[in-house]
């Protein structure tokens, strides 16, 4: 009885959603409809999801989780994947993606507005938005001349950094950047002599990081650029408001190669049983209305030239961009990782 | 192939117990054969890149955070366990159930808001420093996100595990025993800790073990505090050096160690077994009156205090500032999948749970033992690491039936287990078994096998036994094992966010979507959303177990 029970349940749990993923497959049902991994939380991707469905009436379905998790299942889930797009938050996870090969290339000429520098070679994924990796100082006395990545190495400022843990992807893609440009042996002295400055232990986000520094736990903090520009987006009278008003920017590396930036990007799954629409997100995504909503809603820079900026982005100043191919910090991620495991970089 | 000698007629009854034994296992079993294919094929150059940098940091950094959350788990547990069990005082009745609350909050949801209130930037720091004039370097405090903070938080927020466990074998302790005790001079004192706790260990050591693997199985509050423990090496491993192989290397190591930690505790326990002769329920509490009674409130409130009442503080603080714009409609929807999640989970896992305690009860040999044993091994797994376990059998399950009924049905079965909740079931019920089977075990244990056989006497065959027998004396340890698996998966995030369906969020996505953007102040809202949900199937416990009295 307990048995027969049992088995009832686990058969109208499979029913509960083996049924509609049957109609996507048929193809029949699925003219309307898109279906989303997302590495971007859900929230963040809200408004421009129900902008889409708003134009094109097609129902976005989502799952939003870890990036190597979801590729993990893409991979199981083999040629009966319902996913159509997979969103991440950073350039090595989608060349990952395109080295396991679930991604497809995509010919479109909306997508080539989007530079050449941002999306991948073989045209398998494109960049969607640019956060950059910035240098932030509490130094009210105007006394610290930093003006590069790898001056975070410096002797002169032991004690006076904090940034956290080297277990995070946008530390391991600068790590990545470095190691492009100067080498290994370079690249790990240049980590030691970082792990030599920590004010602290590395612990807890960027956030942590400003709000560390501003409260002078150390003058030098390392964050990607939509931290601080949310928490100056905040209401002025907020802690965090106060907080990042006390922070000045160091755009790293300008007389050089420029400052490392990243991308939020996608790509379309080879299984997609849905890939004209997923074609028609990922080109939503890059047109000037949606690339708008990235830059007013989440602080981020579009990748399409001409877009108008957050005033607060816009008070941070015009930059150069390293350009470095992103598909380079995919590549050398591990090996990046190896090198600040050796250094002692938690 | 060589012929297999079996005996010509076999005795069906007797390999119904094994059968059960390890179709339950197998839910274990699988993902972990899983882990164990993936590290078959793990690159060698990362495990000796591992072996030779972070390691030995890995296993000091696991080892000292374990033994620390296990003291204090300890202490808190056990004392507040004996507080209430053998003593009436004001408020007890409240603490009684209170104590277990700081189970409904996700470990991590308590460890940002400790860290909220306590770190440089928080409150108390700031306002140290503005009243003092000080920087920061200046004075000494406390640095919450380190070991021992971590320490600190996990023990704050595990302890009830062995609260529980603990209070309810102490309380079910045969009067019998303590006139027994009279009779042959022994004071209160002495029956206590010579009858009293010998007698409620294993249940104290079956809450303990629920503790270490909790601790072991940990990542959002260890990587939140930037701790290299066992956990974050996983992940790093897997999602920084590309090598999901090797962080199911790293997994099994860290399952071995359980398996080590198991062995000792059977080892150490062989030659005693516990059995009380007639569970009852008479109270035989000591009334304290006057200052002793404030006093004995005050300190059980301690746990209590530091596992929720502060942390909670904080999170309404939050909540407070940001109520516009978060308590959207789609909370009822978020609530009833939690709920409806939980329960369906939290019951089949203790069905199953008391399926294989008793095969091992039963049928009492090597396999079912081993069986059993198994079946309490994927508390340690990191969720993430059993959903990715269960999600490759499954996807590789369903892609075969797909072909199959392609070819043959003309028709598609498409992901019919893993593109379903089933994956998700199947996922909680392989992390959280140990929950039902400790539970279970440790009510079994106090029931001695001289009942069953008078039973059986009486003509009554094994199901008989365990209905009218077993049953009414189980009632409580099952209950609790069904609250803990409920309240577990409430706030299980890792396995859910990956296995879901479309579309389908849990409170604890939701909470972590916001804190995992570092938005701690909006995850506040979702995060006592998770608590209060928790509080129901607490109180409803307590109202069940009150009954009894």
């Amino acid at each position: 009885m307990k048995r027969a029970a049992f088995f009832v349940l686990l058969l109208s749990l499979a029913a509960c959603q083996a049924d509609p993923q049957g109609a996507q497959r048929d193809g029949t049902a699925s003219a309307g409809e898109v279906n989303i991994y997302s590495a971007r939380k859900e929230a963040l991707m809200a408004p421009l999801l129900n902008e889409f469905t708003q134009q094109t009436g097609i129902k976005v379905n989502l799952i939003s989780g870890k990036a190597d998790a979801l590729l993990s299942r893409i991979q199981s889930e083999g040629a009966n994947s319902p996913a159509d797009v997979l969103l991440t938050t950073d350039a090595g996870r989608l060349h990952r993606a395109k080295a396991a090969g679930v991604l497809k290339a995509i010919n479109s000429s909306e997508l080539n507005r989007i530079p050449a520098r941002y999306r991948d070679p073989d045209q398998q994924w494109f960049g969607l938005s640019l956060r950059a990796r910035l240098i932030l100082l509490n130094d009210p006395a105007n006394t610290i001349s930093i003006d590069s990545y790898e001056a975070l190495a410096d002797p002169a400022y032991q004690g006076q950094i904090c940034i956290r843990s080297s277990s995070n992807i946008y530390n391991q893609s600068l790590t990545a950047s470095l190691l492009h440009h100067s080498g290994e042996q370079a690249t790990l002295e240049w980590a030691k002599g970082l792990v030599a400055n920590l004010a602290r232990s590395p612990q807890g986000g960027d956030t942590d990081q400003i709000r560390a520094a501003a409260a002078g736990a150390c003058s030098i903090a390392v964050a990607n650029s939509y931290y601080l520009a949310r928490l100056l987006g905040d209401d002025p009278e907020t802690d965090d408001f106060a907080a990042a008003s006390k922070i000045r920017i160091v755009w790293p590396n300008q007389s050089g190669r420029g400052t490392h930036v990243n991308i939020s990007g996608a790509g379309v799954l080879t299984n997609a049983p849905n890939p004209e629409n997923a074609i028609k997100l990922i080109e939503f995504l890059a047109s000037d209305s949606a690339q708008q909503i990235y830059a007013e809603r989440n602080f981020e820079y579009p990748v399409i030239a001409g877009i108008e900026l957050h005033p607060v982005l816009t008070g941070f100043g015009e930059f150069k961009a390293d350009t470095i191919a992103l598909n380079i910090l995919g590549e050398k991620n591990a090996e990046a990782l190896k090198l600040m495991d050796q250094a002692g970089w938690k | 192939m060589a012929p297999i000698m079996l005996p010509l007629r076999v005795d069906a009854s007797r390999l119904i117990w094994p059968a059960c034994a390890l179709l339950v296992a197998l839910l274990v079993v699988l993902p972990i054969l899983t882990l164990l294919k993936l590290s078959l094929s793990a690159d060698p150059q990362i495990w000796q890149h591992l072996r030779t940098t972070v390691l030995a940091d890995y296993v000091s950094t696991t080892a000292i955070l374990v033994i620390g959350v296990a003291i204090l788990s300890l202490v808190l547990g056990v004392a507040s366990a004996i507080a209430i069990s053998q003593f009436r005082f004001i408020g007890a009745s409240i603490l009684s159930w209170a104590l277990l609350l700081p189970l409904a909050s996700p470990a991590y949801i308590t460890a940002y808001s400790y860290t909220g209130l306590l770190d440089v930037s928080g409150p108390i720091q700031s306002q140290l420093r503005a009243v003092f004039g000080w920087q920061v370097g200046d004075y000494w405090f406390p640095a919450i996100r380190s070991l021992p903070g971590a320490i600190f938080v996990l023990g704050c927020v595990l302890y009830p595990y062995v609260y529980l466990l603990a209070r309810t074998a102490l309380s079910e302790q045969s009067v019998n025993l303590s006139y027994a005790a009279a009779s042959s001079g022994a004071n209160r004192r002495q029956f206590f800790f010579r009858v009293s706790i010998p007698l409620a260990r294993p249940a104290i050591v079956a809450g303990l073990a629920l503790v270490i693997m909790e601790t072991l199985a940990d990542y959002g509050a260890v990587s939140y505090f930037g701790l290299s423990t066992f956990t974050t090496g996983i992940f790093r491993t897997w999602f920084g050096l590309d090598s999901v192989e090797s962080a199911a290397q790293l997994s099994l190591m860290l399952l071995s160690l359980v398996v080590l930690l198991m062995i000792l505790e059977k080892a150490a326990r062989r030659r005693a077994a516990y059995f009380s002769q007639s569970p009852s329920r008479e109270d035989n509490r000591i009334t304290l009156h006057g200052w002793r009674q404030w006093l004995a409130m005050a300190l059980t409130c301690i746990p209590l205090v530091l596992g929720f009442v502060v942390p909670m503080a904080q999170l309404l603080f939050w909540a407070v500032q940001r109520i516009d714009g978060i308590w959207q409609a789609r909370f009822w929807e978020l609530l009833s999948n939690t709920l409806s999640l939980a329960g369906i989970t939290a019951g089949i896992t203790l069905a199953l749970a008391l399926l294989i305690s008793y095969a091992a009860r039963f049928s009492p040999n090597r396999f079912t033992r081993l069986c059993r044993s198994i079946s309490s091994l994927g508390y340690a797994i990191p969720g993430l690491v059993i959903a990715v376990g269960v999600l490759i059998p499954l996807a590789w399950f369903d892609n075969q039936l797909d072909a199959w009924a392609r070819l043959h049905l003309n028709t598609s079965t498409g992901l019919l287990l893993s593109g379903s909740l089933v994956a998700l079931v199947v996922a909680y019920i392989a992390r959280f078994l140990a929950l039902g089977v400790n539970n279970a075990e440790a009510g079994l244990a106090r029931i001695h096998p001289s009942m069953e056989q008078s039973a059986r006497s009486l003509g009554e065959n094994s199901f008989g036994v365990i209905r009218r027998v077993h049953m009414p004396l189980l009632r409580n340890s099952i209950l609790t094992g069904f609250i803990l698996v409920f309240v577990d998966v409430m706030k299980e995030l890792p396995a859910t966010l990956v296995l879901r369906p479309f579309n389908f969020d849990t409170l604890a996505v939701r909470a972590y979507e916001l804190a995992g953007d570092e938005r701690l102040a909006d995850a506040a809202l979702p995060s006592l959303a998770i608590v209060a949900a928790g509080l129901i199937p607490v109180i409803l416990l307590t109202r069940f177990m009150r009954s009894d009295n």
